[in-house]
């Protein structure tokens, strides 16, 4: 295939009119020892879009997709109910092939459809701020780290082994700067210990990170070491899940200054781990140092509302090298999935579906207990556990061949996700295989 | 004026649901403790679905994209995203596998990802690819701990400093600080080009690389860039690709044939997948065989017909983000270089290039050019002469742009030209487009000499005016409160 218009009569014709007598004149500023001679061993010939449609497809079939098959995976990605609205509208093409909203006069509906984002992150955690989203979870934890220790001029960040552990490993490539220490505290029965933690804490503490609910799908006590860390001047950072949120305590009201979290459950298919979106947010007093791009509401010269790329001060393309990020792009087109699916949903929707996990988690314990399957750790819940299991790879085999994607496999045990996409008779059918019961 | 979403809420208009419960409802909240329960619910807006769908089709009639028209938006490779691209991108397939599933299982995704390195490792002449980072500015910052990685394993500790030119992306020093460098700038010279002798100046046991687009950023070829390449190697640093301007070169001479260690690629600019207003974008990183160590993990392996991770790096740097990159990106951009072949790459960026000096040298005597040569992708003019005649800047220019229909060039970019306007038309634009933005851009320049005020009161069509951004950045609104 090609893409680009001009036949060759044409170019002729273009080349001509500024002189040049071949296309090979454009690159005469190329020495001939730099030119290409490469054989080409891996790009191979153009193909026809019939072509194509045949290679992909194959290249799909051999993905065994959650359409067809129910699962149990979570740890970071969540597998929840897409409504057809958000299809239709991610095909707008006017919002998909834009660039960054530069020119505000052009781009009022993706300036609005981000302020109207960073209005509902607010609102789901409870903070002041939002910036117009960052790339993920775990980079933008990161981020909120380096905010941290940036703000407080401190440099230790406590970090307990109850936070996804790719979230960890995330961390402690960014610390590579030198501007921060990840300590990382050993957690006990699945949660993280509040004595022992905040024992660490002290005058060069910059901040503590808690996961809410945390990797192992416990939920953490967080007033006393928001106090326990603010006494010492430090930043309570949470990282939560958005959908809990329509039902647990906001971070805001727990007294959270920096929150983070993968929005990818917000309306964005799981994809095999990406394009998502991580959101941050926090209390006023970041507005002028948080990372990211920023929309704020404005008048026109006719005294319309508009909206408009503000607070640029903070940012790469301005400060260079005295930039506190190098970050100059969002995930505007993942944040405006995940507006349309909380506005397609609505305030009650995704509390039904927050409820709903909940119950499916609940229901599930009891059906594997019955069975005599155990959960690793007696800790609350949200809408994921993990069972005790001897040998949890062979276990997703055979799940597998029952037709069913197992969970994330942990030493010894087995982290099983519940959204409300799941069914009575799909958790039955689980719980049948983990109890090595397969036929009853 | 169009109402946010929030001023269309109508108590109870919202009618999703979920299937009905089929298992004994738990009482109350379940297991969750009290008080760890919220007390008053999220604002979120109840809209019914009809009006949902208005609003946000009534948004996208308030967004410009690559599919509204020309989008000559310098360094940003504004190319038409192919629409095979996105279909690819949403087979089920693709869209729903999750991240942690056996290898077994996505055997078609990660062979799509382990051909995809090669095929990027082929066309800039690398060795190995990362495709993790989200973004170019984020594979930027993958590139340079790699640097600092195999720096600090030699045991060469004192490289503190980067070396960054004058005519860079922002991003470039941006980045350098986060890993933790000095930045020091080197000079362009007369011709707009690195400046040799203050780069053998700057170089020392101190520097841990240079970080270098080619073209660069007025779209120039850095002609000596076996000279630089030698010069920063024999100073025991390393050579760093920003591969922004990629499409300039791609099938006609590679970064990893001029000495380049490290490139990285923005998947979203020169592999023609879509900016979706912002990002998601990806930026792939590809290393020297020397460096693979250094790439963060896992890296994606074939034994035999059979795909797998390789999660054990010691000397990796790590992970820059979860799991293995934006996949959805890298699934369009696969199938662009499958669609359009080797040939098609060399095509793309010879049309690119024609296309740029087919504009530049027909906008000659309306507006000044500094640098008035061949050109590669891209190229900047200056509205120096309408300031000094009649005080019409670049952004008024840009603004009168918007009124004829066009997304205007970069702006004020880069930093050393006075007034710039840096224009990138990409080679997915036809002769007619061409014609028709240098037609407007004469009488632009005839405006502001004849009736500047038109100019500088612009845009007159659009749906808003100019906006106060000083207000908005002095007395910050930044959510919407009832």
């Amino acid at each position: 295939m090609k893409f680009t218009p001009n036949p060759p009569a044409v170019v002729e014709e273009m080349l001509a009119s500024i002189g040049l007598n071949n296309l090979d004149q454009l690159f005469l500023d190329i020495k001939d020892d730099l030119k290409q001679t490469n054989q080409h061993e891996f790009v191979k010939n153009g193909l026809s879009e019939m072509e194509i449609r045949d290679h992909m497809k194959k290249l799909a079939a051999r993905n065994t997709n959650l359409d067809e098959y129910p699962s149990f995976l979570g740890a970071g990605a969540y597998d929840h109910y897409i409504p057809a609205v958000m299809e239709q509208l991610m095909w707008r093409s006017e919002f998909y092939t834009a660039y960054t909203p530069y020119q505000p006069e052009i781009s009022q509906g993706i300036l609005q459809s981000i302020f109207e984002y960073q209005t509902l992150i607010c609102n789901l955690t409870g903070m002041d701020v939002s910036n117009a989203s960052m790339y993920d979870g775990g980079s933008a934890l990161a981020e909120a780290c380096s905010l941290a220790c940036l703000h407080t001029r401190k440099r230790k960040v406590l970090v307990p082994d109850t936070v996804h552990p790719e979230y960890i490993e995330i961390l402690k490539t960014y610390a590579v700067s030198g501007a921060m220490e990840i300590i990382i505290v050993p957690g006990s029965e699945g949660v993280y210990e509040p004595a022992v933690f905040s024992s660490m804490i002290d005058q060069d503490t910059a901040a503590v990170v808690i996961q809410q609910p945390n990797f192992f799908g416990n939920l953490e006590e967080i007033v006393q070491i928001g106090e326990a860390i603010h006494m010492k001047k430090g930043l309570l950072i949470m990282a939560v899940d958005p959908i809990s949120l329509a039902i647990l305590k906001s971070p805001g009201e727990l007294g959270a200054d920096i929150v983070v979290g993968e929005g990818q459950s917000l309306g964005n298919s799981l994809s095999f781990g990406g394009p998502y979106l991580g959101f941050m947010a926090a209390t006023n007093k970041f507005l002028r140092k948080i990372p990211g791009r920023i929309v704020g509401q404005t008048v026109d010269t006719r005294g319309n509302r508009a909206f408009v790329l503000t607070l640029q001060a903070r940012e790469q393309h301005i400060r260079r090298e005295k930039a506190s990020s190098n970050i100059c792009s969002n995930q505007a087109l993942n944040a405006l999935a995940a507006s349309i699916y909380l506005t397609a949903v609505g305030s009650q929707g995704i509390r039904d579906i927050a409820m709903r996990c909940h119950q499916l988690a609940c229901f599930a314990q009891t059906e594997l207990e019955k069975r005599g399957v155990q959960l690793l750790f007696d800790k609350p819940f949200f809408k994921e556990f993990a069972v005790k299991l001897n040998d949890p790879a062979a276990m997703n085999r055979r799940l597998l061949e029952n037709g069913i994607i197992g969970g994330y496999e942990l030493p010894g045990a087995m982290l099983l996700a519940f959204t409300e996409k799941r069914n009575r008779a799909e958790i039955e059918r689980l719980a049948r295989v983990l109890g090595g019961k397969e036929n009853d | 004026m169009t109402k946010l979403i929030f001023e269309r809420n109508i108590s109870g208009a919202n009618s999703f649901q979920l299937p009905p419960l089929d298992i004994p409802a738990a009482e109350g909240a379940g297991k969750i403790p009290t008080h760890l329960l919220r007390e008053t619910p999220p604002d979120i807006p109840s809209v019914s679905e009809v009006e949902l769908i208005r609003h946000y089709t009534e948004l996208s009639k308030r967004a410009y994209g690559v599919d509204n028209g020309f989008y000559p938006l310098g360094s940003c490779t504004m190319k038409y995203n192919p629409k095979i691209n996105e279909w690819a991108a949403r087979l089920p397939g693709f869209t729903q596998i999750h991240p942690y599933q056996a290898p077994e299982t996505v055997q078609g995704a990660l062979q799509l990802l382990y051909d995809m390195g090669n095929m990027l490792g082929e066309i800039t002449g690398m060795d190995h690819f990362t495709l993790q980072p989200a973004a170019g500015a984020h594979g930027e910052m993958t590139g340079v701990m790699m640097i600092k990685a195999y720096h600090n394993k030699r045991g060469d500790f004192k490289r503190t400093k980067m070396m960054v030119p004058d005519s860079a992306h922002g991003t470039n020093p941006a980045t350098a600080n986060v890993v933790g460098y000095e930045v020091i700038e080197i000079k362009s010279n007369e011709r707009g080009l690195v400046d040799i002798d203050d780069l053998k100046a700057k170089m020392s046991d101190e520097v841990a690389g240079l970080m270098l687009t080619n073209p660069n950023t007025l779209g120039l070829f850095e002609e000596e860039i076996q000279s630089i390449a030698a010069i920063v190697h024999e100073g025991g640093g390393l050579l760093y690709y920003d591969g922004a301007n990629l499409n300039a070169i791609m099938g006609v001479c590679r970064p990893g044939d001029m000495g380049f260690d490290v490139v990285h690629l923005n998947l979203h600019k020169t592999f023609s997948t879509p900016h979706g207003g912002g990002g998601p974008g990806s930026g792939p990183v590809g290393v020297k065989a020397f460096l693979a160590d250094f790439l963060p993990k896992p890296v994606i392996t074939k034994n035999g017909d059979q795909y797998g991770f390789d999660y054990d790096r010691p000397d990796s740097i790590g992970k820059v983000k979860n799991f293995y990159g934006n996949f959805g990106v890298i699934v369009r951009a696969y199938t662009y270089i499958m669609a359009v072949g080797h040939e098609g790459l060399k095509d793309a960026c010879q049309q690119a290039v024609l296309n740029a000096n087919y504009l530049r040298c027909h906008l000659q005597g309306k507006y000044h050019i500094p640098f008035d040569r061949l050109c590669k992708h891209e190229f900047v003019i200056s509205a120096r002469n309408q300031m000094e005649a009649n005080h019409v800047a670049t952004l008024d220019i840009a603004k009168r742009l918007l009124d004829y229909g066009y997304h205007p060039p970069t702006i004020y970019f880069p930093l050393i030209i006075k007034e710039a306007m840096m224009i990138e038309p990409t080679e997915t634009e036809s002769r007619e487009r061409l014609d028709s933005f240098i037609a407007a851009m004469e009488k632009i320049a005839a405006e502001a000499m004849d009736d500047p005020r038109v100019v500088q009161d612009a845009p007159h069509t659009t749906v808003i005016g100019r906006v106060d951004e000083v207000t908005a950045a002095r007395s910050p609104i930044v959510k919407w409160e009832a």
